[in-house]
C-alpha cells in the first residue's frame, strides 16, 4: 500500500527565526506597539535575536552622531578613496543584500570574503563541486536513520537540530522517531550537552585525532583491522562501523570541531567515498550565521568562487581568488586599506593579532546592534534587523531557500542592509 | 534536588508516628512528593531540632515551584531546544502533525511548549505521572541535555 505522505498544517501566522542556519519556520509572535513582546516555539538564541538588541547601533562619524544620510556620504567618500578595500561579513544578511555587495565590490574593486574562509568553507566547496553527496533537512527528518555529530554540539550551537530535523521528530519513514527507528552518535572531544543525549553512542576522542580516527574507522569499514595511536577501544571502532554499514539512510553532520581539526577536507571526501560503497550516507555541514550558505551560493553563481575573491575596478570578468584573498591573510598582510563589515563582529571574533589592522585603517559598519567593533571604527550605519524588521530570503544550511516577511515595520531611519548598500552605490 | 534518604538524614528518625505515617521514612517520601508538609512532624518544631527543620525547609523548596504532575523546571538551565516538546509521548498522541514532527504545536492539548525560548507546561492533567495511578514516564528528562527537568 503507497504510504500516505504527512499533512503538514502551515499556519499562515508563522514567521521565519534567523537566529541561525535552521531558519524555523513555524515561530509566532505576539507584538505590542511595534515590539515583540513574546516568542513561541523558538529557542531561547532565536528568542533574544527576535527580541532585537539591548544597545541598538545609532549612525556616527568618528564616534559623532549624524544623520544616516551623512553616514551614508562618509561611507562611500571612504570606499571612493580606497584603493584595495574588503568587504567582509554578509553572514547576517539576506540574500538581495549578499547580491548588491557583490556588484558594489564589483563597482570599486574590492577584496570580499565572509566568515566561510575560517569557517565551513571546505565542507560547502566540497558539495558545490559534488565531490560530497548531502541532502535536505527534511530528507533527514523523513528518512534518516543514523545520524552523526561530528565536532559539533547543536544543543548548544543550534538549539533546535535534535527536535526540528534529525534525531526526536517522527519522520514519514520513521514513525517510531528516536525510541526505536534513529541511532544518534557523537563523536567528540568532550562530552557535550548533545553527547549526553547519545549515551553510549558517544566517542571521544583526543585532540586533533579526527584525521587518525576517521582512517581507522575507514579500515574498519573495509573489513580490517582498526588502529588508532591514541588509547581507545578497537571493538567500540568496529561497532560503529557496523551501525554505519547498516544504516539505510545516514547523514554526518559535521561541525566546527572535525574542520578545524584537519588540514584540508581530503579525510572526510576518503570517509564519505567509503561510506557511500558499503552503505548509503549525506553530509550536512552545521552553518552558524543564518545565510552564510546564500553568500557561499550567490557568490559561487556569479564568479564560480564561494569565498576570499578580489575583483578588478571597472572590469566585470576578471575575478582573481585565492587563499591571500581571505579576511585574515588581507589584514595579517596589510593589503587593505579601507573595510565595509555588514553584519559581523570581526574584532571580538577574529584574534586580536589579527585583527589589529582594521584599527588602523578607515572601517565602516552596517549592523542592527552595537558590538565592539561598532565602537571602534570610523563609519557606523544602523540596519533593519533581517528576519525581523526587514525581509527577505536567505539559504538553510541543507542548501533550501527559506523566504521571510517582515514582522513590525520600522521607519526610514533604520533601512534594510539591501538598500544601505543601494545607496552606497549611488553615491559612488 | 534532595532524596528521601537526605530528607531521612535530618527527621528525629523516632518512628513517633505524630504525623501520621508508620515510620520516619515514610514521612520523607511523603514529604518529597508534597503530600505533607515539613511543619506536618511535631517532634521537627522542637528547639533541638531547629537547625534540622530550617535546613529541611530550604531542601523542599524548590518543589513548591513544581507543577501538580511534580515536574520543575529550572528555567536557567533550560535553553528552548524543545526536544522534551517532541518527546513527550503525550503531545506525540494529541498533535501528530504538529509537536510529532518536531514543527510547533498546532494543538490545545499538548502539555509542553516552549514560550520565550523556556518550556512552559499546560494541560498537566494529561500528564503520564499526574495523580495516584501514574506512571513514571521520563521521556522529557533522559531528553534534556542540560537537566533542566526535574521531578518530584
Amino acid at each position: 500500500m503507497k504510504r500516505q505522505s504527512m499533512v503538514i498544517l502551515l499556519n499562515e501566522n508563522y514567521h521565519v527565526c534567523t537566529g541561525c542556519a535552521l531558519l524555523c519556520d513555524d515561530i509566532e509572535v505576539i507584538t505590542d506597539n511595534k515590539k515583540i513582546t513574546e516568542v513561541k516555539t523558538a529557542c531561547r538564541k532565536g528568542v533574544s535575536r527576535m527580541k532585537g538588541c539591548n544597545e541598538p547601533m545609532s549612525p556616527t562619524v568618528d564616534g559623532q552622531q549624524v544623520d544616516i544620510d551623512v553616514a551614508i556620504a562618509e561611507a562611500a567618500n571612504i570606499l571612493k578613496n580606497a584603493k584595495s578595500p574588503l568587504i567582509f561579513g554578509l553572514g547576517n544578511s539576506t540574500d538581495g543584500a549578499q547580491i548588491k555587495a557583490i556588484e558594489l565590490a564589483k563597482q570599486i574593486g574590492a577584496v570580499l570574503d565572509d566568515t566561510s574562509s575560517f569557517c565551513q568553507g571546505p565542507t560547502i566547496e566540497a558539495i558545490f563541486n559534488n565531490r560530497i553527496r548531502s541532502c535536505t533537512l527534511d530528507d533527514v527528518r523523513n528518512r534518516a536513520d543514523v545520524i552523526v555529530y561530528w565536532g559539533a554540539d547543536p544543543s548548544n550551537s543550534h538549539p533546535r537540530h535534535l527536535s526540528k530535523f534529525s534525531y526526536f521528530p517522527r519522520g514519514q519513514e520513521r514513525q517510531r522517531g528516536w525510541e526505536e527507528d534513529r541511532t544518534m552518535i557523537t563523536i567528540d572531544i568532550r562530552k557535550s550537552h548533545t553527547a549526553k543525549i547519545s549515551g553510549d553512542k558517544s566517542y571521544q576522542i583526543p585532540l586533533r585525532m579526527d584525521a587518525e580516527f576517521i582512517d581507522a574507522l575507514i579500515d574498519a569499514l573495509s573489513g580490517k583491522v582498526p588502529k588508532v595511536s591514541f588509547e581507545f577501544d578497537t571493538k567500540r571502532i568496529l561497532e560503529l562501523a557496523n551501525i554505519l554499514k547498516k544504516a539505510k539512510f545516514g547523514t554526518i553532520f559535521v561541525g566546527l570541531g572535525l574542520i578545524y581539526s584537519l588540514d584540508d577536507i581530503e579525510p572526510v571526501v576518503r570517509l564519505m567515498d567509503k561510506l557511500n560503497e558499503v552503505s548509503n550516507f549525506h553530509l550536512i555541514p552545521m552553518v552558524g550565521h543564518y545565510n552564510m550558505r546564500g553568500f557561499n551560493q550567490n557568490l559561487f553563481n556569479k564568479t564560480g568562487y564561494l569565498n576570499r575573491v578580489k575583483f578588478e575596478k571597472g572590469n566585470n570578468i576578471d575575478v582573481q581568488h585565492g587563499a591571500e584573498f581571505s579576511i585574515i591573510e588581507s589584514l595579517n598582510n596589510k593589503t587593505v586599506d579601507a573595510a565595509l563589515v555588514i553584519g559581523n563582529d570581526p574584532l571580538s571574533s577574529l584574534p586580536l593579532t589579527v585583527a589589529k589592522h582594521l584599527l588602523d585603517i578607515p572601517v565602516i559598519t552596517i549592523d542592527p546592534c552595537e558590538t565592539f567593533t561598532s565602537r571602534k571604527v570610523k563609519v557606523t550605519i544602523p540596519s533593519a534587523l533581517s528576519g525581523v524588521e526587514c525581509g527577505g530570503s536567505a539559504i538553510r544550511m541543507d542548501g533550501e531557500e527559506v523566504k521571510f516577511e517582515p514582522i513590525i515595520q520600522v521607519g526610514s531611519n533604520r533601512p534594510s542592509d539591501e538598500e544601505i548598500l543601494i545607496r552606497i552605490m549611488e553615491a559612488l | 534536588m534532595a532524596n528521601a534518604m537526605e530528607i531521612y538524614q535530618l527527621l528525629p528518625k523516632t518512628n513517633c508516628k505524630e504525623c501520621g505515617k508508620s515510620t520516619c521514612m515514610a514521612f520523607a517520601v511523603s514529604l518529597l512528593s508534597r503530600e505533607l508538609t515539613v511543619d506536618d512532624c511535631p517532634p521537627l518544631k522542637e528547639d533541638k531540632f531547629k537547625s534540622n527543620y530550617d535546613k529541611l525547609s530550604d531542601m523542599i523548596a524548590p518543589a513548591q515551584g513544581a507543577s501538580e504532575s511534580g515536574m520543575v523546571v529550572h528555567e536557567d538551565k533550560c535553553f528552548g531546544c524543545g526536544n522534551c516538546v517532541v518527546a513527550c509521548p503525550v503531545n506525540v498522541a494529541d498533535d501528530p502533525h504538529g509537536a510529532g514532527i518536531g514543527r510547533a504545536p498546532t494543538s490545545d492539548k499538548v502539555i509542553l511548549r516552549v514560550k520565550d525560548g523556556i518550556v512552559r507546561t499546560s494541560n498537566v492533567q494529561e500528564c503520564r505521572r499526574f495523580g495516584k495511578d501514574k506512571i513514571l514516564c521520563n521521556g522529557c528528562i533522559v531528553t534534556c541535555p542540560t537537566e533542566a527537568i526535574e521531578f518530584v
